[in-house]
C-alpha cells in the first residue's frame, strides 16, 4: 500500500510499504477515506523525537471503512464507516474503566522507551514504535488495535469531511473545556486559533460560557473564529493581551484559560527562537483570575523554563493538562455533528491527495495560504 | 508493615531488606538504579484470586519461576491487585529469559514482564506492535 512516511528531519515521502495485518484478536483493519494533519506531528516531522525511525507512517486523525476484523471484535462489521480515536486504549484497565482512556495502562506495545516518569500513557497512531506507537493513518490501510474501544460508527448524515475531525481535534477541544470545568456564565480565554483552539472555543460556548475570547496572531484564523465559533478574537500582535482580557472580564481575569497554541509555526522559528516554548502557557497563568483554572493541551512541548509558579500559588490556580483525549467523547461529538451543532469541515482549508502529503505538511507547518488543517484522501 | 497483608505466591519471600545508602539522582539514568534488586510493582485491575488463581503465577511471569520472588495484595480503593516482583538475591547464572535479570537492566526487564502479565490478565492478550519500518523490505517508490 501507499503511505506517507517520515524520511528524517523535515522530510516526508509517499512510499510503498507492506499492508497492515491483524496482530491481535481485538484488531481490525480500516481502509482510510480521510486523514488530517495535526500539530502533534510537527515535533516528529522536525526531527525532535529521537526514538523515530525512518519509514514511520505518520497521522493520528483518520476515518475509514472496515475491511477486516479480528475474532474478538464485537461492535463492528465489514464495510462499517468508522472514525478512529487517536489514543489506543484497552477499555479494561482501571484508568479506562474510570473514563481516563488517554491514561490507559495497556495501550502501548513491545519493548518501549520509558519516559522519565515511567508511566506510559495510551498509545497513539503515527508515533514511533519505540514509544509504543502504531503505524499512522496517512496511508491506504491502518491496523486498529482494541477496535471495540477506539473506533465508532459514523452516523449516515455526517459526511467524511466533518467526521474526520471527531477523531482527535474535536475530542481535544472538548477536553480543553471539560478539564477547565467551564460552566454557564464563565469567561474563557483560549490561546491558539488552530483547529483545536477553535474547537475548544466552540466547546466552551456549548457548555454555556458567557464570553469566550481566542488569542492568536493570524488574522485569517481569527476571522474563522469569529465566523464559526461565536467567540471573540484577539490578535496579540496588536493588543496588550493581559490588559485586554482584564478589561473584558470585569477586571477579574478569565475564569478558565486554555493553552491550545501548539508549537510555533515554521521551520526556522521552531525550535530555535523559543526553545522552551511555553509563551502561551505563561500568559495564561498571568491572565487567569484568582482561583481559576489553567488548562494546557500540550502541543509537543516537553519542558518549559521560567514557569510562573509564584502566580499559580499566589492566585490559587488549578493547572490541568491533557494531550490526547481518549475516544470516550467521540459518540457525543458525532451526535452533535449529526444535529449540526458541531460543524468542522471549514477547518479543512486544504484538501489534497495523499501523494501530495509532503506539500500538505509544508503548508500546515508554515501556516501559509490560510492553512488550518490539510485533509488527505488516499 | 503495610495494613493490607501480602499474599503468598509460589516463591514468596518477605525478608526485610537491609537499609542501604542511596544517592538520589534526578532524572535517573537508565541502568544506574543504585538498588537493582528493588521490588517492581504493577496494579492489575482484577482481584488477587484472579491474578494468582490457586497461588499460581500468571504468564509470562511464571517463566521466571526460581529466579524472582513474587508477592501480591489487594490494592486500596477496589483497584485490583498490587503485584510485586524482584530478583532473588545473589547473582546466579540464569537460563532463558531470566538471564535478563543479570547484567543489563533487571528492573526494566521486570517492568516489561509485569506490563505483559497485566495486559494478559486484564485484556486477554499481549498487545503486539505493528511491524516496524526496520522489519520491512527496502521501500520502493
Amino acid at each position: 500500500m501507499r503511505a506517507l512516511c517520515w524520511e528524517g528531519a523535515g522530510a516526508l515521502a509517499v512510499r510503498q510499504v507492506p499492508d497492515p495485518e491483524l496482530r491481535n484478536a481485538h484488531d481490525m483493519i480500516v481502509r482510510v477515506r480521510r486523514s488530517a494533519t495535526s500539530g502533534g506531528d510537527l515535533p516528529l516531522l522536525a526531527g525532535r523525537v529521537p526514538e523515530a525511525t525512518v519509514g514511520e507512517v505518520l497521522g493520528h486523525e483518520f476515518l475509514g471503512e472496515v475491511v477486516e476484523i479480528g475474532p474478538e471484535v464485537r461492535r463492528h462489521r465489514i464495510a462499517d464507516r468508522v472514525v478512529v480515536g487517536a489514543a489506543v486504549a484497552c477499555g479494561a484497565c482501571w484508568f479506562c474503566r474510570t473514563g481516563l482512556l488517554d491514561c490507559c495502562d495497556n495501550g502501548t506495545s513491545g519493548v518501549t522507551a520509558e519516559p522519565p516518569w515511567v508511566q506510559p500513557a495510551a498509545g497513539c497512531y503515527g508515533r514511533p514504535a519505540r514509544l509504543g506507537g502504531f503505524a499512522g493513518g496517512h496511508a491506504e490501510f491502518v491496523r486498529v488495535p482494541y477496535a471495540d474501544v477506539g473506533a465508532y460508527a459514523v452516523p449516515e448524515q455526517v459526511d467524511d469531511d466533518r467526521a474526520v475531525f471527531a477523531s482527535a481535534a474535536a475530542p481535544a477541544g472538548w477536553q480543553g473545556a471539560e478539564l477547565g470545568g467551564v460552566v454557564p456564565g464563565d469567561v474563557v480565554a483560549v490561546w491558539g486559533a488552530g483547529a483545536v483552539g477553535q474547537l475548544t472555543a466552540g466547546a466552551a460556548v456549548a457548555r454555556g460560557a458567557d464570553r469566550v475570547i481566542v488569542v492568536d496572531e493570524h488574522d485569517d484564523r481569527l476571522r474563522m473564529v469569529a465566523r464559526h465559533t461565536g467567540a471573540e478574537a484577539l490578535n496579540h500582535r496588536y493588543v496588550d493581551v493581559l490588559a485586554e482580557l482584564r478589561e473584558r472580564s470585569g477586571g477579574r481575569g478569565p475564569d478558565v484559560c486554555v493553552d491550545a497554541a501548539g508549537p510555533p509555526a515554521g521551520p526556522t522559528r521552531w525550535p530555535a527562537v523559543e526553545p522552551d516554548g511555553g509563551v502561551a502557557l505563561r500568559e495564561a497563568v498571568h491572565a487567569c483570575r484568582k482561583g481559576g483554572t489553567v488548562v494546557t493541551l500540550g502541543g509537543g512541548t516537553a519542558f518549559v523554563d521560567r514557569f510562573p509558579l509564584g502566580a499559580v500559588t499566589d492566585k490559587g490556580l488549578a493547572v490541568r493538562g491533557g494531550r490526547r483525549r481518549g475516544p470516550a467523547a467521540i459518540p457525543e461529538l458525532l451526535d452533535r455533528m449529526a444535529r449540526d451543532e458541531l460543524v468542522t469541515e471549514h477547518l479543512a482549508t486544504h484538501r489534497l491527495p495523499l501523494e501530495r502529503g509532503a506539500d500538505g505538511y509544508a503548508l500546515f507547518r508554515d501556516r501559509v495560504d490560510g492553512c488550518v488543517r490539510v485533509v488527505f484522501t488516499p | 508493615m503495610a495494613r493490607t497483608g501480602w499474599l503468598a505466591g509460589s516463591a514468596v519471600a518477605l525478608a526485610a531488606v537491609g537499609a542501604r545508602a542511596l544517592v538520589r539522582r534526578w532524572p535517573p539514568r537508565a541502568g544506574t538504579d543504585p538498588w537493582p534488586g528493588r521490588w517492581q510493582v504493577v496494579t492489575v485491575a482484577k482481584r488477587p484470586e484472579q491474578v494468582l488463581p490457586g497461588g499460581r503465577w500468571p504468564e509470562p511471569l511464571s517463566r521466571l519461576d526460581g529466579a524472582v520472588e513474587v508477592r501480591a495484595r489487594a490494592a486500596p480503593g477496589g483497584r485490583g491487585t498490587e503485584l510485586a516482583v524482584r530478583p532473588l538475591g545473589g547473582e546466579p547464572t540464569l537460563p532463558g529469559p531470566a538471564a535478563h535479570l543479570v547484567g543489563d537492566e533487571p528492573g526494566r526487564y521486570l517492568r516489561q514482564v509485569l506490563r505483559e502479565t497485566k495486559q494478559l490478565v486484564e485484556t486477554g492478550e499481549v498487545l503486539r506492535a505493528d511491524r516496524s519500518p526496520l522489519d520491512r523490505p527496502e521501500p520502493a517508490g
